[in-house]
């Protein structure tokens, strides 16, 4: 078996070390004897998109999504949307995820137009949304599973009817630091703000990402479990480390419904009033009850 | 009176500091400023030369460094802030020590200031001379993005408004595009030698677009990173021509690093830097540009720096009995690839190593650690033979030991113990007798590892005695 990866603007959209996605979903590939051709794709080179089974965008500086969008205009931005809706595989994070959406608005009320697939929008924020993040997500089905990483962007971006979100913020800001959601997830398409790199330490969500790869390539398939020992130990150390660090960046952190039970949960009560490490760990530690420490993360991999 | 309180807090807030074993780097320059905002201004008036400035993301201290010793080799008597706290208070805190062991004001203060706060020391300081080293993606959770920091240093040279010197590095577009339409005396320093470069760029790019147009740059050459010889296809923009120039650079010597200096009098002369690799060959550059601005004759100060210690954990030697650590501070991609091809040597040299790899993510060394993601460890993956192993270590040890895993390195060879003392015992312990352990560390974990080595009795802590 093969897949084709697309890299896309490898030059302009890498700002935060975001190729370690496409390290990973390469790896992760090849560990299970599956071929992973991946190829750079830069402004105003011609792609056919049938020819890939995977696309992955990574973030940028403002100037740098500008000329991006501009390149999407016309037959590449139509070859994008048939691709897309045909199912095509795609990461798109932080810079990427906003221009995807329907548009960007500058802080004057300027909209810049985006690509469109993804039914969101982004407004320019004048506080910037830093540190670490960890959301609970359905995307896998099933109960939810956490997902770790750090987010860096002064835009906000809110949810259209068209989208689901990826996931529900337990610490951190997410899309823009008031619904509680992170993400957007529209057929094979996931946007998020996670950097980190996200992948390597959440390899069930690069896992999905393959997975989708696969079955729209050759049909239903099931992935090979790999040892992910070492994915899991940065995994949970992160989420550890972020309710520790919460307390220093005073992290907004959220605690209720984590555990998708739809039942609201009683905010968490400190005794030594209200501490945010306190409500940081409490945080951290429903997130752990509910996903990690009963069911561990990997164990739905390969199903 | 009001000056004297503030050197006199200061002053105790400098003796609490050291002697809680901090080393005393921005608390007492903080204490101050409180009393006194106008302690830099006011000292900066004092001083017979004026100051200099060295800005950028890396290269600062050892530039410094370097610049210090032929400083001082002139006879100028220096305040420095060679702890490496760039921080406004962390150079508040040079003049207070400065003050404490010599009230007689100095004749030059020799700063290395952090990018975020450029503008701010041109302000209070008034340089006489500035030095730009380069741009890197350095702990951009804290600045937003690179432009951001760009534009720092340009307002911060435009400040100047055509006083004194600026010394820009000429092989970084970031860098040089700064010099456009600069008042003042500027000039461009750069390496030229195409054997130390590479026709591709091999790795983490930051910026190839022209900064007039937007087109990518077309590279005759890149030394590292974005680094080399570059133009705009449209003919908008490429490299300024060297003022100061490196050819016949010899990279090879574990120590140190040759080349030969072109434009800095009527002679060339051989240059030895006493640190390895490439980038300290720009940092030697940058150093004698600044020097010779500063009326410094070139051949004296080409001694000097031959002559300078390498800067406090960059690249450092310590002896640990019959054992050797080979500190080298990492803190962004650019430098870590730098560093990375500097300890494994030569391709033809297998001798296997031990690594102690430390990631911190403290405010000080960057909260977002996603850029291990950019360091080219698949290049040290790629001469597996060379590396007995790897102990990764500091508050996201975790996160390393999945990066190593993922550039290729077999998981036999990695190991994961976060805390730095125990990782410590347990590479020495690997290492044989004679032989050296290579330790790559974010800022604090270096400082935390400092503490550990010096509690065992090595390595003197950073303020004791001048190098």
């Amino acid at each position: 078996m093969r897949l084709a990866i697309c890299h896309l603007y490898p030059d302009l959209m890498n700002l935060y070390g975001d190729r370690g996605n496409v390290i990973t979903l390469t790896r992760r590939s090849e560990w299970r004897g599956i071929r992973a051709d991946v190829s750079a794709v830069g402004l105003g080179e011609d792609v056919d998109f049938t020819a890939y089974d995977i696309l992955f965008m990574g973030g940028g500086q403002d100037k740098e999504q500008k000329l991006i969008c501009e390149d999407f205009q016309g037959l590449k931005g139509r070859a994008l949307t048939q691709a897309v809706e045909d199912g095509i595989a795609f990461l798109a994070i932080c810079g990427a995820y906003q221009l995807l959406g329907r548009y960007y608005e500058t802080g004057c009320g300027e909209r810049l137009p985006g690509i469109g697939l993804l039914d969101v929008e982004t407004r320019a924020g004048k506080k910037r949304m830093i540190g670490n993040v960890v959301i609970a997500s359905e995307l896998g089905g099933g109960r939810p599973r956490t997902l770790v990483g750090f987010e860096n962007h002064s835009g906000r971006t809110y949810l259209g009817a068209r989208v689901r979100p990826l996931g529900r913020v337990c610490l951190g800001y997410g899309n823009n630091g008031e619904d509680g959601f992170e993400g957007a997830v529209y057929r094979n398409v996931v946007g998020t703000y996670l950097h980190g790199s996200v992948l390597p330490k959440n390899p069930w969500l690069a896992d999905w990402l393959i997975a989708r790869a696969l079955e729209r390539r050759y049909g239903p398939t099931s992935l090979a479990p790999l040892d992910d020992g070492l994915e899991r130990a940065a995994h949970d150390a992160a989420i550890i480390h972020a309710g520790r660090l919460a307390r220093l960046y005073r992290t907004p952190v959220r605690s209720r419904d984590i555990a998708g039970t739809g039942r609201r949960r009683q905010p968490v009560r400190a005794t030594a009033g209200d501490d945010p490490e306190h409500k940081a760990n409490a945080a951290v530690a429903v997130v752990w009850r509910a996903t990690v420490a009963g069911q561990t993360m990997g164990k739905e991999d390969g199903k | 009176m009001r000056d004297l309180l503030a050197v006199w807090a200061g002053k105790a807030a400098l003796g609490l500091s050291r002697r809680l074993g901090h080393g005393g780097s921005s608390l007492p320059g903080k204490v101050a400023l409180r009393i006194q905002p106008d302690l830099l201004t006011a000292y900066g008036k004092k001083l017979r030369r004026g100051s200099v400035v060295i800005t950028g993301t890396n290269g600062k201290t050892t530039t410094a460094r370097l610049l210090a010793s032929a400083l001082r080799d002139a006879g100028l008597r220096l305040v420095h802030n060679r702890s490496g706290a760039n921080l406004i208070p962390g150079l508040a805190s040079a003049f207070l020590e400065q003050f404490v062991e010599n009230p007689a004001p100095p004749d030059v203060a020799l700063m290395e200031v952090d990018e975020a706060v450029f503008p701010d020391a041109v302000g209070r300081l008034r340089p006489v001379g500035v030095v730009v080293t380069n741009f890197f993606r350095d702990q951009l959770d804290r600045y937003g993005e690179l432009d951001t920091t760009v534009s720092h240093v340009r307002r911060g040279l435009e400040a100047m408004a055509g006083e004194g010197f600026v010394a820009l590095n000429a092989d970084d577009p970031l860098v040089a595009y700064l010099g456009r339409g600069l008042r003042g005396r500027v000039t461009y320093y750069g390496v030229d030698d195409v054997r130390v470069g590479t026709k591709e760029m091999t790795q983490t790019r930051e910026q190839r677009q022209c900064l007039v147009c937007g087109r990518i740059l077309d590279y005759d050459v890149f030394y590292y990173s974005h680094l080399g010889d570059y133009r705009c296809p449209g003919g908008d923009f490429s490299r300024p021509p060297l003022t100061l120039k490196a050819t016949d650079v010899a990279l090879d010597g574990a120590l140190g690093a040759d080349f030969t200096l072109r434009g800095g009098g009527p002679r060339d002369l051989r240059v030895t830097v006493p640190v390895p690799g490439l980038y300290n060959v720009y940092n030697g550059l940058a150093a004698l540009a600044a020097a010779i601005m500063l009326g410094i004759p070139v051949e004296r100060a080409v001694s000097s720096v031959a002559e300078a210690a390498p800067s406090f954990g960059r690249m450092e030697r310590i002896a640990m009995d019959d054992r050797e650590i080979l500190m080298a501070l990492v803190k962004n991609p650019t430098g870590y690839n730098q560093v990375l091809s500097t300890l494994l040597g030569q391709a033809s040299d297998a001798r296997p190593r031990w690594f102690l790899m430390a990631l911190n993510d403290k405010y000080a060394d960057g909260t977002d650690i996603s850029w291990i993601w950019d360091v080219d460890f698949e290049a040290m993956a790629a001469r597996e033979s060379a590396v007995a192993g790897v102990v990764a270590s500091g508050t996201r040890s975790h996160e390393l030991a999945l990066r190593l895993k993922y550039a290729g390195l077999p998981a036999a060879k990695i190991a994961c113990v976060p805390s730095l003392s125990e990782a410590l015992d347990r590479t020495l312990g690997s290492v044989p007798t004679g032989g050296t352990l290579y330790v790559t560390p974010t800022y604090t974990a270096m400082l935390e590892l400092r503490n550990v080595i010096s509690r065992r009795g090595y390595a003197p802590q950073f303020w004791e005695g001048e190098v």
